[in-house]
């Protein structure tokens, strides 16, 4: 099959107006008036651009995350423009709760208390200077997924369903170390992270997670956080839901019981069909979606395409992906490209021939714990219609006999 | 949560096994300090720890709401257009995951009362975040409680009234029981 002929010459669909309020900025190749670079005839006739302090992406790739909402909403990255597993610190997704805070790293402080026996700060420099790591996870918003769980509409792109997760290299120090040097007093099972930010943003998060794999973080993809990633540090939860991850944080007390803050408890708790609501429910479960072939593209051409997505658990490594090109009867698996890094993005590949006909791709991701990623119905059976938050069951995407490909779920 | 900051002065003595490679701690950190911990210690409880002392009722609460808070949440808590805070629908159970129409209120959703205080102290109004003296946020949950059919108008809402009081959904909520492997919950 390696010498099969791929075209990747996508066809983008115009989705001007197709999206209503949410208008898809989907620029991927467009020009965009007044910022179009002049382009010789012959680039190896003339002169090259000359060397420059900080690299601008170039300027016919245009990718832009869609925000929704102001302040206090998100905005969710492209998903469908993204290669390999690594999200650009620029594009990464954002969710804040009151805006983005400035903070003078200079005046940084985080302050360790509670059930400890030497409450401690520490500034940036500090927190610098204990043994660090680096590790390549994924961060998602636990709402990312919602808008194909209820009311779903054909017109979705992977951004739009999707774009609330993004991948980074995260450095930091492990909160353990921090947790040993201020010395736990016994008894200890909960801790509050606070933030700098006007929402003041507060979560109770359980001890065993600083022992695990927590980290304080002020490095993403090889520097500095973005503002809007938590600058200069922020609680860093592999595989935990967004919103657990404190940014910009500023506090931590530990405690021998959670704090019941509104973020645990009106917010970011899962009603149940039973007559319950699921709180603390912080692991995000296997979820996997295919960025391409995906709406808005259109394959222009049958035969040969590459279907490429994106497979992710919060327990762990996913260790398969099925792919189904007919609508669910048969899968296979696709070949999950390395490395294939626990609670990280894991991109997935499966060489498909289009004979043209009408039908329907789905993704389905296994991770090493044997989950499953659940199909709609199952998903809706165990929790019920009313829930918004962890929706980690299969997308679907109906590629219809003109090329064109819409979302491909409905209810 | 005042009142745990006590002991402070057993720094840099006493246990903990943070260890640097020679086996004592790195000391890059600073001791905080009583003044450290009391400005930026504000969360509070589900059983009372960390109010402050104050007090507040609902007409006292009813001005201030109306002053600082109806613009974006309504004259009455119900007509936005920012959150939704007043509503005891539906009357019977608790049937937020089967009905997506629902919306959840302080009423009808929030388990503890005292989240109330921590929340609209920490985060509120928007506009001016934290800026509420504890008068004033006392007055304003009692206001919001009264609202929303849970404490008589005439309550006084206080460091020790209101962890006592017990919201309607209190007993709605349980521990993830995800598990990962083969079972979908």
């Amino acid at each position: 099959m390696t010498d099969a002929p791929i075209s990747r010459r996508v066809l983008l669909a115009s989705v001007a107006g197709t999206l209503g309020a949410l208008a898809l900025d989907r620029a991927g190749m467009a020009q965009v008036p007044g910022r179009a670079p002049t382009v010789p005839p012959d680039p190896t006739k003339v002169p090259g651009a000359p060397l420059s302090e900080l690299g601008q992406r170039s300027p016919f790739e245009r990718p832009r995350r869609i925000a929704v909402g102001s302040g206090q909403g998100s905005s969710l990255a492209p998903l469908q423009d993204l290669v390999g597993i690594v999200t650009p610190a620029d594009l990464h997704f954002e969710r804040h709760h009151a805006g983005v805070p400035t903070i003078d790293p200079h005046r940084y402080k985080l302050l360790i208390h509670g059930m400890v026996e030497r409450p401690q700060v520490f500034d940036l420099n500090a927190l610098k200077r204990f043994p660090a790591v680096s590790r390549l996870h994924f961060l998602e918003c636990s709402g990312n997924g919602s808008a194909s769980y209820r009311g779903i509409r054909p017109d979705l792109s992977p951004q739009l369903i999707d774009g609330l997760t993004s991948t980074s290299e995260w450095s930091g120090v492990p909160l353990a170390l921090l947790f040993r040097e201020v010395g736990v007093k016994p008894g200890a099972k909960w801790f509050l992270a606070e933030g700098d930010d006007a929402a003041v943003m507060s979560r109770s998060i359980p001890m065993e997670k600083a022992w695990d794999d927590a980290l304080i973080a002020y490095g993403q993809n090889g520097e500095a956080l973005r503002p809007e990633q938590g600058y200069p540090a922020r609680l860093f939860l592999p595989g935990w839901e967004g919103n657990a991850n404190v940014k910009w944080i500023r506090r931590i007390e530990i405690a021998d019981r959670p704090f019941m803050t509104r973020e645990e408890t009106s917010k970011y708790t899962d009603p149940l069909g039973d007559g319950t609501a699921r709180m603390f429910s912080f692991v995000m479960d296997a979820k996997s979606i295919i960025t391409f072939p995906a709406y808005p593209v259109i394959l222009h051409d049958r035969g040969w395409w590459e279907i490429s997505g994106i497979a992710w658990s919060g327990r762990g490594r996913i260790t398969r992906v099925d792919v189904s090109t007919d609508g669910g009867k048969q899968w296979e698996p696709a070949e999950l490209q390395q490395p294939v890094l626990p609670k990280c993005h894991t991109r997935f590949r499966y060489l498909w021939k289009w004979d043209g006909r009408e039908t329907t791709l789905r993704s389905r991701a296994v991770d090493e714990t044997g989950y499953v990623q659940p199909t709609l119905e199952q998903l809706r059976n165990a929790r019920g219609l009313g829930t918004a938050y962890h929706c980690n069951h299969i997308r679907a995407w109906r590629v219809q006999g003109d090329g064109t490909v819409v979302f491909g779920l409905e209810g | 949560m005042r009142g745990t900051v006590a002991g402070l002065v057993l720094a840099l003595v006493v246990g903990g096994s943070c260890r640097g490679e020679d086996g004592a701690p790195y000391g890059f950190g600073k001791a905080a300090t009583p003044a450290d911990v009391s400005a930026w210690d504000i969360d509070v409880m589900p059983d009372g720890t960390g109010l402050p002392p104050g007090s507040g009722t609902a007409p006292q609460g009813a001005a201030i709401y109306a002053h600082k808070c109806a613009a974006c949440h309504g004259p009455t808590g119900t007509e936005g257009p920012s959150e939704r805070l007043v509503g005891r629908e539906p009357r019977q159970g608790f049937p937020f995951g089967s009905d997506p129409r629902l919306v959840r209120t302080i009423g009808n959703y929030w388990p503890y009362a005292t989240t109330l205080y921590d929340y609209v102290n920490r985060a509120m109004p928007l506009n001016a975040p934290g800026s509420l003296k504890p008068d004033e946020v006392y007055s304003l949950v009692a206001f919001l409680l009264w609202r929303n059919e849970i404490v008589a108008d005439s309550a006084v809402m206080n460091a020790r009234t209101l962890p006592q009081v017990l919201m309607p959904a209190h007993d709605r909520f349980v521990v993830d029981n995800r598990r990962g492997g083969p079972e979908i919950r």
